[in-house]
């Protein structure tokens, strides 16, 4: 009987020195945590986004509204059915008072949702699902990036300005894909055309030259594309290779020419995309980030990067509002809301769902750069139909 | 559809079947004559692919030749490495279960797709076609077919031609044969099964390695390339009949044409035609179209 009484004595004060422990902690440190892909294929964006994140903090002289942070990392690889459980380890391990993450789609599904549950707040630096914002926003859930619906929204406007009136889309069957081709058909609705046939196969199948046949069979004014990484890389080839390139221009999200212009080579040259950053972009914001970027990481910065960048901004906002205090939620958020977040790719706003309101710049293929053209539409917000806060 | 969109279609069903039938043939060989589900094969192709980018500018610098050297050079890195591959790992797996072989190949893909993240990265790459088959030739008025593609489809024809000529007409096709169809008896009438084993897993890994070279300037160059490719050709397999080159090939334009005009006319379904087509195939003759062995 005194064995285990004292075992349970024990036990007690262990808990309780921990209970001490974590307070102290939490008053001298934020505690941020990275889910983010550290390994496979999107290893480099994860990186991205973590060196952007930490270049602002240095910036502030390593503190975010005037509080010294803890980093927790956890690779999240892609992987949607570990996403439960890796988000879990940030915030019941490790008790961190953010989370930052992540890249693909599927897993910030799962995130939100846990996010949404346990009243977390997360800051997504990539993954454009639309749903995020739209049925399942909530007050603690914001995006530094953009949502699948805006790069195509604008392609869409700029088509039909342009004069494209009948449009074919290409895409892989599912969420992305179905996303930003929703957003073209909205944005050439407004400038007046319409999609005549919308092509769809199966992810990540990359045998185009069937559809491409059915293309020219079609004939229509222009092609809306939506494929990443190597599917980019092949449809555009495929594309040009067919001849089509001549007589149909090609439209795509900036996906499609964003770090593939190497492979793609002369057949995505001229090509117009669309996209919340560009290079040539004549902001003293985005020469002086790409200066700092390029001489603490030695190689250039990416948007992924600016991405993680501003993530680090808009905390900054929020936890300055409260003085570094992150109990004071209410109004943490708010003044996230109302932020004017100077971003090396321009100023922007968040929108009432939490995604950016920003400026998508129309972007034009030349060497192996996204030079930038123009605004294609100003402060763009995404409707995000479903969200009710 | 008029007919001479539905002829392009056909060229594009063919066309795809015969690049499916090169990396499949290697696969069926492996699986049909050695006996071993080989999971690493789809990472041969990949392998193939990687070094069409890789050798291309150190064939340009220190011998002068082009595409052709690069692939010769492939080649004869890749009969080596299929080779040894076969006395490191494989030659153990001949007497075990499936499931052993199934851990011991899936091994491979890991580390394959490891090394080749450490060696290359991550990025996707292009790969430039020679330059005589770099053009297009008229297709109609609005579309042109890529040179490169129609000469992809004539040397998938002069493998399956050649490979048919050996397994039939000669005395090493006679003896790969008889060691498929009963190991021992082939050994005690004089056949090197271990010699003819290490041959044949060398050639599955070489045409593997051929096709994605081959393929390299149309596909691009890219992570997990090899894994996509490789349900299709245990699909390609399982239809012709488990090491038959005859069946293959068959089963590949099936193939071709099932996921072209697929895509084209019932695109809901396009991402299960094919397995749906495996199915019934199965359920009227499981042992697939041709089996032998």
């Amino acid at each position: 009987m005194t064995v285990r009484r004292s075992a349970l004595a024990r036990v007690t004060l262990a808990a309780a020195l921990c209970v001490v422990a974590v307070g102290a902690g939490a008053q001298s440190r934020i505690r941020i945590g990275f889910m983010l892909p550290y390994t496979g294929t999107y290893a480099a964006l994860g990186t991205a986004i973590e060196n952007g994140f930490r270049l602002y903090v240095q910036e502030k002289g390593g503190k975010l509204g005037g509080r010294e942070l803890e980093y927790f990392k956890v690779d999240d690889e892609s992987e949607p059915s570990k996403a439960v459980d890796n988000i879990n380890k940030l915030i019941k391990r490790d008790n961190v008072d953010v989370v930052v993450g992540t890249v693909h789609s599927g897993v910030v599904m799962a995130m939100a949702k846990v996010a949404k549950d346990t009243n977390t707040l997360l800051v997504i630096p990539n993954a454009g699902a639309r749903a995020v914002t739209g049925p399942m926003c909530a007050p603690n859930i914001f995006r530094s990036s953009f949502s699948n619906w805006q790069p195509g929204y604008a392609m869409g406007k700029v088509a039909g300005e342009r004069g494209a009136k009948k449009v074919a889309t290409i895409t892989w069957k599912y969420a992305a894909g179905d996303e930003s081709v929703e957003g073209f058909k909205d944005g050439l609705k407004a400038s007046g055309g319409e999609v005549v046939k919308e092509l769809t196969l199966p992810f990540p199948n990359v045998e185009f030259q069937a559809l491409l046949t059915e293309i020219a069979a079609t004939k229509p004014d222009a092609v809306y594309a939506f494929f990443a990484g190597g599917g980019a890389v092949k449809f555009v080839k495929d594309y040009a290779a067919a001849g089509l390139n001549r007589t149909i221009p090609l439209y795509g999200p900036g996906f499609l020419t964003d770090g593939t212009l190497e492979a793609q080579g002369a057949a995505a040259q001229g090509m117009l995309t669309t996209l919340h950053y560009a290079d040539g972009l004549d902001l003293p914001k985005d020469k002086a980030f790409r200066a700092d970027y390029s001489k603490a990481y030695k190689t250039n910065p990416d948007v992924y990067a600016v991405q993680g960048y501003d993530a680090a901004q808009m905390l900054d906002a929020g936890f300055t509002a409260v003085k570094g205090d992150v109990a004071r939620r209410k109004e943490l958020v708010a003044a996230i809301e109302s932020a004017h977040i100077d971003s090396p790719r321009g100023m922007f706003t968040l929108s009432k769902s939490h995604d950016p309101v920003q400026d998508i710049y129309l972007r034009k293929v030349i060497g192996n750069e996204n030079r930038v053209e123009g605004v294609a539409v100003k402060a763009l917000a995404d409707p995000s139909p479903g969200c009710r806060m | 559809m008029d007919f001479a969109i539905f002829l392009v279609q056909c060229l594009n069903a063919v066309q795809y079947g015969l690049l499916l039938f090169l990396v499949a043939s290697g696969l069926t060989l492996i699986f049909g004559i050695l006996g071993v589900i080989n999971l690493a094969h789809g990472s041969f192709y990949m392998i193939g692919a990687y070094l069409a980018y890789a050798l291309a500018p150190w064939v340009a610098a220190h011998l002068g030749g082009g595409f052709f050297t690069a692939l010769a050079i492939g080649l004869m890195l890749s009969v080596a490495f299929g080779y040894l591959l076969e006395w490191g790992f494989v030659s153990y797996l001949y007497e075990r279960d499936h499931l052993q072989q199934v851990l011991m190949t899936y091994g491979l893909i890991l580390v394959f797709e490891e090394l080749r993240s450490i060696l290359v990265g991550d990025d996707v790459h292009g790969v430039a076609p020679p330059a005589w088959l770099a053009g297009s030739v008229p297709l109609g008025h609005v579309m042109t077919y890529p040179v490169y593609r129609l000469f992809m489809s004539g040397v998938c024809v002069a493998v399956a031609l050649g490979l048919y000529a050996i397994i039939a007409r000669t005395r090493l096709g006679m003896a790969i044969r008889a060691g498929a169809t009963n190991r021992e008896m082939a050994q005690s009438l004089g056949v090197d099964i271990r010699l003819l084993y290490r041959i044949v897993f060398a050639a599955g890994v070489t045409l593997a390695v051929f096709a994605g070279m081959i393929a390299a300037p149309v596909s691009s160059v890219y992570p997990g390339m090899g894994n996509q490719v490789l349900i299709i050709s245990f699909v390609v397999v399982v239809i012709g009949g488990i090491g038959s080159i005859r069946g293959a090939l068959l089963a590949s334009l099936l193939v071709g044409f099932a996921d072209t005009f697929g895509k084209v006319f019932i695109p809901q379904t396009a991402g299960i035609l094919v397995y749906v087509l495996m199915a019934a195939i199965l359920l009227w003759r499981p042992e697939g179209l041709f089996r032998t062995g």
